[in-house]
């Protein structure tokens, strides 16, 4: 039970902490709070079938090997985020962040109604490796396969954007920029490139969410992305807006507070989960409204 | 003599009244040029005018976005049924109600403004956690709070019915009482804008560190805002449902949202006749939409947008006027009267 709880925890919060990513790096270089995103996940959803309005799913590009299909999906959910980023991002670079995030929130509405108008409303069941829902005995526990393959790769994606934006020429400029914009473009750093660079990492993100959501229920469903999306909002905000390591924990935090809901809420009060896990978070912000690990340049300077 | 902010404060008490003036015409025009749609469309039109000047109570004087305003509608809305829905639909679709609730039927006029009342209340108390955050982190907050009561209605099915709808309520939303809430909405966010509250929260607004070194508390402005504004969306969203006779959680969810939000962007924050030049601009366009959806007949061919343009359109108007016109149609300006007219005389010399 409690080994159980722990693998849940785990992999929940992994997703969560990797949707969370996608939304504070975009955050950090623009501060643009990207109410996209949600859209960019559905999108890569239904990036893995054929437009229809059918209730089975033909599958398109989801019927490739493993081995494409994963860089493919991925090479995908970037793509779309670079061209967001090129037709409507751009022209509202000099624009104020609430009207940035307005204009996210009108480019996700666009898209989810682009894929309504495309593949009807109805969700549609998809198999995408099936064998995966096996379990395997750990100790007492009976894990999914899955979960393993989550965790897994949850960490090895932290671990290399780690890596990443410690080491690398783009990492750095990332960072210099999530810093101080200005000072860094007077540096030399290239505010497009950075900008792009941030969108297709976080296309590829998304990306790797809507693979797992997939493969966890088997589902395409045009609003698959929201919740999730919300629950990202949310932990970059509990983290401190543009901490990316803020941003990673706090993921964490609901992933673990949400499976440990699930588990010892009563049955009559187990709908209401995500509602308790909101609350839970508008209570931790009474007490610290600048997050849990506020970065500088959230501030205002005076 | 006026002085000069004599004048400015006349020229000010003119913008209700040139804007209900406004909707009183349109009213007219749709109720005795149109057809029957064309009275639904004005109803539902002032119904979206309450919504949104009551959001910009809030929004435009503060410049935070809310995306939880669609969540008082909810809210509204289901007071209202609550308390107008004859007992006995009650019995069967709302088994779980108390007693009190269950019994009670109530005339319309009174469930509205207990809706309006209850969602202001819930705004207090919301609004009191989430307004301490800063702006955009407030904004994240709110969306959180409209999701949090979207999955409590969605689930409550013995109090809200869940996910399937209430109907029977009475239909008594005509085109007129819709113009009577709007201008209503309209005099109370005239009269909090020219208050002292309202203007030092759009000084804080403009300058939060002045402001506050001004000794302005924009929490406490904020608070009173928020809870103004959710009166009238509470309002509005009982007479929403009312206007069709059917609600559903998801009604009042995203694409309220986004509706509510599209008007204000299109019409620009920065003023109260922005938020109601908005709500025509958009309500307008969107009609016209959805009979281009149905068909329109030139000759010989049938044109027709393919079902589900409408609102990728709508969107993308939104992102061109974020584009090229950042403060909306109005760019923050008021309808009023010039200053002659006001004066009956001519303007002193400052």
């Amino acid at each position: 039970m409690s080994l159980q709880l722990v693998f849940d925890a785990l992999s929940l919060g992994g997703i969560y902490a990797i949707a969370a990513l996608g939304i504070a790096l975009i955050f950090g270089v623009m501060k643009l709070v990207n109410f996209a995103h949600g859209q960019f996940i559905a999108c890569a959803v239904f990036a893995l079938i054929l437009p229809t309005a059918d209730a089975v799913a033909v599958l398109g590009l989801g019927a490739l090997p493993a081995v494409l299909l994963i860089p493919a999906i991925i090479g995908f959910g970037a793509g779309l985020a670079v061209l967001a980023e090129a037709l409507v991002f751009r022209p509202l670079r000099h624009a104020s962040p609430v009207a940035l995030m307005v204009g996210s929130f009108a480019l996700g509405v666009a898209l989810q109604n682009l894929l309504l108008v495309l593949y009807g409303g109805r969700p549609k069941a998809i198999s995408l490796w099936p064998d995966l829902g096996q379990p395997v005995q750990i100790g007492a526990a009976q894990v999914p396969l899955l979960q393993l393959i989550v965790i897994g790769a949850v960490a090895l994606i932290l671990g290399a954007l780690a890596l990443m934006l410690k080491r690398s020429r783009l990492g750095l400029e990332m960072r210099a920029a999530a810093e101080d914009f200005g000072m860094a473009r007077l540096l030399g750093v290239r505010a497009n490139r950075v900008i792009s660079g941030a969108f297709a990492l976080s296309g590829a993100l998304a990306a790797v969410v809507a693979l797992v959501l997939v493969a966890q229920t088997g589902v395409a469903d045009v609003r698959m992305g929201g919740q999730i999306m919300l629950v990202a909002f949310i932990a970059t905000v509990v983290g401190g807006m543009g901490s990316l390591p803020g941003a990673v924990a706090a993921g964490m935090a609901l992933g673990a507070a949400s499976a440990l809901l699930q588990a010892f809420l009563p049955d009559a009060a187990r709908p209401f989960r995500d509602a308790f896990l909101y609350a839970l978070v508008i209570l931790v912000l009474l007490f610290r409204p600048q997050g849990i690990f506020a970065s500088a340049s959230a501030k205002p300077r005076v | 003599m006026l002085t000069s902010h004599q004048i400015r404060r006349r020229m000010a008490a003119t913008t209700p009244v040139l804007l209900a003036l406004l909707l009183l015409a349109f009213v007219l025009m749709a109720v005795t040029l149109g057809d029957r749609a064309a009275a639904r469309m004005a109803s539902e039109t002032l119904i979206r005018v309450t919504l949104v000047v009551g959001f910009w109570i809030f929004a435009g004087n503060s410049g935070v976005i809310s995306f939880g305003h669609a969540a008082f509608a909810c809210v509204g809305a289901y007071v209202s049924a609550w308390t107008t829905l004859q007992p006995g639909m009650k019995a069967t679709l709302l088994p779980g109600l108390p007693e009190a609730i269950a019994d009670a039927h109530w005339p319309v006029l009174a469930g509205a403004g207990l809706a309006g009342t209850i969602a202001a209340a819930l705004a207090l108390v919301t609004g009191a956690a989430i307004l301490r955050l800063s702006g955009i982190a407030a904004s994240i907050a709110t969306f959180a709070f409209l999701a949090m009561i979207n999955t409590i209605w969605s689930n409550w099915t013995p109090i809200t019915g869940g996910t399937s709808s209430v109907v029977g309520l009475e239909r008594y939303v005509t085109p007129w009482v819709a113009l009577g809430w709007a201008v209503a909405a309209l005099i109370a966010a005239s009269v909090y804008g020219a208050s002292a509250s309202g203007l030092a929260l759009r000084a804080s607004r403009e300058d939060e560190v002045a402001a506050a070194a001004s000794g302005i508390d924009r929490y406490r402005h904020r608070l009173l805002a928020f809870t103004l504004s959710a009166f009238f969306c509470g309002v509005g969203g009982a007479l929403m449902g009312h206007f069709i006779g059917v609600i559903n959680p998801d009604g009042f969810y995203l694409s309220l949202t986004f509706l509510m939000l599209a008007m204000l962007v299109v019409g620009g924050i920065g003023s109260l006749s922005g938020a109601v030049i908005g709500v025509l601009a958009v309500s307008v366009t969107v009609e016209l939409l959805v009979r281009l959806e149905k068909g329109v007949t030139f000759g010989a061919t049938t044109f027709a947008l393919p079902p589900g343009s409408q609102e990728i359109l709508i969107a993308i108007a939104m992102i061109l006027v974020l584009v090229f016109r950042p403060a909306g149609l109005l760019a923050g300006r008021e309808i009023m009267l010039p200053a002659r007219w006001v004066t009956g005389r001519s303007i002193p010399k400052e």
